[in-house]
């Protein structure tokens, strides 16, 4: 038998591979970007291929799974109770001195079953004609003779194989490869990522089972929060994200948390544990090469402030779908065309993004004693920290904080800059 | 004597944050679990740092080149 390969795995997942090939669009990575984006160009009538190196869509869970009503609207979904689990009807924040403010706002959202949510994703995906397929690793594109990338190598059980395309949507997460392999750097410094760790934990008595609860302050967790994320009422997400270069891990953060609150946790337990890598930083500059398309956390669009990045991700990937059609139907798939979905990207969600950035700079100079001066501004009208939050009116709250000597000189130095 | 990164297969949680900070792509998260290149990787610390438990370190290895 020399030479020979024995035949007994089968080619299913190659025949996918080939089945339009060349594909109109690859997409790389089924999470919510990836997957919203295959939905949309399929529905175009785009011939579609989705490829992931994951055996199981939806994990490992790498995410506090907190979505609001309002992202669910944006990406064009509906409640959906197999992945929309307990309601949220706004947060409860508790600073380093114990006090609890308690904000409810009209801006709903859910905890999420994220393993559900990127199935179902997947399912609309494929019910609009996209092709899916998993366990298998994109390890490389193809160029073509004028460095436009024109498809993907990849490997699985069945093989290595070079699959063609007219455009690559990278959607592949924080740890993103395939921008890379294109020439783009979508590396983040150490300083400019949270890092993040988290237990499912069961049997728990939460004080506000509709409220995410978000516990501030040096000592808990240094640039960063610790949460509670109920999925029922004695269920939770519990976790922490802290600044990536502190000399203790997040576990040693989130550990400590739960032994000092045994009025949450005394008969509680651990049914998961998960972990992950958070870019607070501004979304890459140039999100596309000829040929290829970044979308979601692989072009670090996530709110810098409280880390969500499933509502950009969905958001990015709608508008990646439009500006594809529209370069399919050009047949133009030149950086000068795409540059099109960054515009679209900037003008939509990616400028705020930017301001949100100079909101994280501004809270990480901030002492515990600070952030309770600045806690007297907000007295009353809790609301507006949503609004300081998402990045909006710096310049109305830079000139209140600046009764303040000290949160004057923070403002200036970094909500008033650029 | 010689210096290389390893990682702890009972610590990681292949969460693949390693792979985001590294500067010069050494790393690579299969499926579950990471692939380092240790010709490319340059010592730099970041993804020691950044390891939410504990599990990347750079050991020393003797009678190695």
């Amino acid at each position: 038998m020399s030479g020979e390969t024995r035949d007994v795995l089968g080619h299913y997942m190659e025949q996918q591979l080939r089945k339009h090939e060349p594909w109109d669009v690859i997409v790389v990575g089924a999470g919510p970007g990836g997957s919203i984006a295959a939905r949309d160009c399929a529905r175009q009538g785009l011939k579609t291929l989705v490829i992931d190196k994951r055996q199981e869509l939806g994990t490992p869970v790498r995410c506090g799974e907190g979505l609001g009503q309002v992202w669910i609207k944006i990406a064009g979904l509906e409640y959906d109770p197999s992945w929309c689990l307990q309601e949220m009807r706004g947060a409860a924040i508790t600073l380093h001195n114990g006090e609890e403010i308690v904000i409810e706002t009209e801006n709903r959202g859910y905890i999420i079953e994220r393993k559900e949510f990127e199935k179902r994703l997947a399912e609309h995906a494929i019910a609009e004609g996209a092709t899916y397929i998993v366990k298998t690793l994109v390890n490389g594109v193809i160029m073509d003779e004028q460095g436009c990338v024109a498809g993907i190598k990849c490997k699985n059980m069945e093989g290595e194989f070079e699959v063609k395309a007219k455009l690559v949507i990278a959607a592949d997460g924080v740890d993103s490869q395939i921008a890379r392999f294109a020439g783009i750097r979508t590396h983040v410094p150490v300083t400019e990522v949270d890092t993040g760790f988290q237990y499912y934990m069961t049997n728990m008595k939460i004080k506000h089972p509709n409220l995410i609860h978000l516990f501030i302050g040096n000592d808990v967790a240094p640039r960063g929060y610790v949460w509670i994320f109920p999925k029922a009422d004695d269920k939770a997400n519990v976790g922490i994200g802290i600044t990536g270069w502190h000399e203790k891990t997040p576990k040693w953060y989130l550990d400590k948390f739960i032994n000092e609150h045994p009025e949450y946790f005394e008969n509680a337990s651990i049914a998961e544990l998960n972990g992950g890598c958070c870019p607070v930083t501004n979304p890459i500059k140039k999100p596309y090469a000829a040929g290829l398309l970044v979308v979601g956390d692989a072009a670090h669009m996530v709110n810098a402030i409280h880390g969500g990045g499933i509502g950009n991700a969905m958001e990015a990937g709608r508008i990646a779908a439009t500006v594809a059609k529209e370069a399919v139907e050009a047949n133009d798939f030149s950086e000068g065309f795409l540059k099109l979905y960054n515009d679209r990207f900037l003008e939509i969600r990616g400028n705020q993004l930017n301001r949100v950035v100079k909101v994280r700079k501004f809270f990480e100079k901030l002492s515990d004693a600070d952030i309770e001066s600045l806690h007297s501004f907000f007295k009353g009208k809790e609301n507006d920290v949503l609004t300081f939050s998402e990045g909006d009116k710096l310049k109305t709250f830079a000139s209140l904080f600046a009764r303040n000597p000290r949160l004057a000189v923070i403002a200036a130095k970094t909500l008033l800059t650029g | 004597m010689v210096t290389k990164l390893k990682i702890d297969g009972v610590k990681c949680i292949y969460c693949g944050g390693c792979t985001s900070v590294c500067p010069v792509t050494a790393l690579t998260l299969k499926e579950i679990y990471i692939d380092i290149d240790q010709d490319t990787c340059t010592q730099c610390n970041a993804c020691v740092k950044f390891c939410p438990v504990d599990a990347i370190s750079l050991v020393q290895i003797e009678g190695q080149k």
